[in-house]
């Protein structure tokens, strides 16, 4: 069967001219029919947005679906500018603050006895290893005056001395861990965690350090190990190094929980 | 001067006394958002990508379109941006000739995408001053890109009130052609389409 030819002649159209006031009537129309449709969009867009489900509670918790979504893909494009060689910006001693700054005892203002400390390495095979404050402190020391950023605002720049963690981990064999994704801590309460991306945890900035200010650590910063690492903000710097772990998933991570950027690097 | 982002702790400080504090409360409290950094960031770091493609776009836009020549100040516009003021202000009767926008206008939106530019820079340097510590260094430092980043913000504040107080001082039919991107003037008794901006200017 033959389709209809769609080719219908039609009559010549004998439109009339459109009038000037027509013209200006229609077009008028149509630009303000435009404003309205992406005006009430962009209102139910921010509705959508700020009405959207909070993400279901897990490594990650404490924000909207979309914005973790965000938070997620931003990392992934700024984690292509991370380099070793972007180091952080160093200051002389002297500028270093003789009053350090201490914003939160979450983690490491439990009973607690330094004596008793070890550190438990958990190897990724389940092997558990222990280590003494006196084994890490015979490894070669590294320093570091640097500006501590916090995610609220301030900064200040601090004095600290400590293991690199790329050297520790080099020195007691544990290099075939770096090949997973992240490292875990824990404070030995387990009040504390943050979750660390490998790179940026072998920063060569970034060091386990038992000094701040050229004397051991004081209670309230985390005696007697802490983390300092430079390439991330306050939260990820953890007090009282209790227990590390390597995982090629994120390990947990107390700040991430309740709603901040899991990755937090500068 | 101490410029802080999270529990009030906003403020400048000249001398040891404090004449603003960013934000005062009864600023957190009429938004409702007291103790939500997290979620500002979050908000943050969504807008920032959108902001900054919407910018990209928009000078583009400009650019392929030739409405920049609009949009540029011309050599003599900051002398006839004054005289603007004051006639809008009252000050002054005439205000000077002006073809799509006045020479004030033509600051006003060229100033506007210089100040997001400077936004998009500083902003990169307080949030990777790291990794991009050479913008950092650029904005001398991470505390003077931290005051930058913040003055902008309060200068779109300060732009979108005089935008929207202008626009409604000059009336609907201004209004009317921003929308639709053509003027109406009436002469005499006849309206014509005077000035078809959009179509003719780009042609």
């Amino acid at each position: 069967m033959k389709k209809p030819d769609k080719h219908i002649e039609r009559p010549a159209k004998s439109k009339k001219e459109l009038t000037v006031d027509q013209k200006i009537n229609r077009r008028n129309f149509i630009s303000f029919a435009v404003f309205g449709v992406l005006g009430v969009s962009a209102y139910e867009g921010w509705r959508w947005l700020y009405k959207s489900p909070a993400e279901v509670a897990g490594i990650t918790g404490g924000t909207r679906k979309p914005l973790r979504r965000a938070l997620n893909k931003t990392e992934l494009f700024f984690r292509r500018f991370f380099s070793n060689n972007h180091l952080v910006k160093t200051y002389p001693k002297s500028m270093a603050a003789k009053n350090v700054r201490h914003n939160s005892d979450i983690g490491s203002d439990s009973n607690f006895n330094t004596d008793e400390w070890r550190l438990n390495v958990v190897k990724h095979t389940g092997e558990s290893l222990f280590f003494s404050i006196q084994q890490l402190m015979e490894l070669p020391k590294t320093e570091i005056v640097f500006s501590f950023k916090c995610v609220e605002g301030w900064d200040q720049i601090q004095y600290w001395g400590g293991v690199k963690f790329a050297d520790f981990i080099e020195h007691f064999g544990l290099q075939s861990e770096t090949s997973l994704a992240y490292v875990g801590m824990e404070t030995p309460d387990k009040g504390y965690y943050v979750g660390l991306d490998m790179p940026s945890a072998m920063h060569p900035q970034t060091i386990l350090a038992y000094e701040l200010n050229a004397r051991p650590l004081p209670f309230n910063h985390g005696q007697p190990l802490r983390l300092i690492i430079p390439v991330k903000y306050g939260i990820k710097n953890l007090k009282r190094i209790g227990t590390i772990i390597f995982s090629n998933s994120r390990p947990r991570d107390y700040w991430a929980e309740q709603g901040y950027d899991y990755y937090s690097g500068l | 001067m101490l410029i802080y982002w999270a529990n009030d702790e906003y403020k400048i400080t000249l001398f040891g006394h404090t004449y603003v504090r960013f934000f005062p409360d009864w600023y957190y409290n009429l938004l409702h958002i007291p103790q939500r950094l997290a979620e500002g960031m979050a908000f943050h770091f969504l807008f920032m990508w959108f902001f900054t493609l919407n910018g990209i776009f928009y000078v583009l836009y400009t650019i392929i379109s030739g409405e920049w020549r609009e949009l540029v100040p011309k050599r003599n516009s900051f002398k006839e941006a004054w005289l603007v003021v004051l006639h809008d202000l009252h000050i002054r009767k005439m205000a000077p000739p002006q073809n799509k926008y006045n020479a004030a206008q033509r600051i006003a939106y060229t100033a506007i995408i210089v100040m997001g530019i400077g936004s998009v820079i500083t902003g990169l340097a307080i949030y990777k001053p790291v990794q991009f510590y050479y913008l950092t260094w650029l904005c001398g430092g991470y505390h003077f890109a931290r005051i930058i980043h913040f003055a902008l913000t309060l200068g779109y504040v300060f732009f979108f009130l005089i935008h929207v107080v202008q626009v409604v001082l000059a009336g609907w039919n201004n209004f009317r052609s921003v929308v639709s991107g053509f003027e109406v003037i009436t002469e005499k008794t006849t309206a014509t389409v005077a000035q078809s901006t959009e179509d003719e200017k780009a042609r």
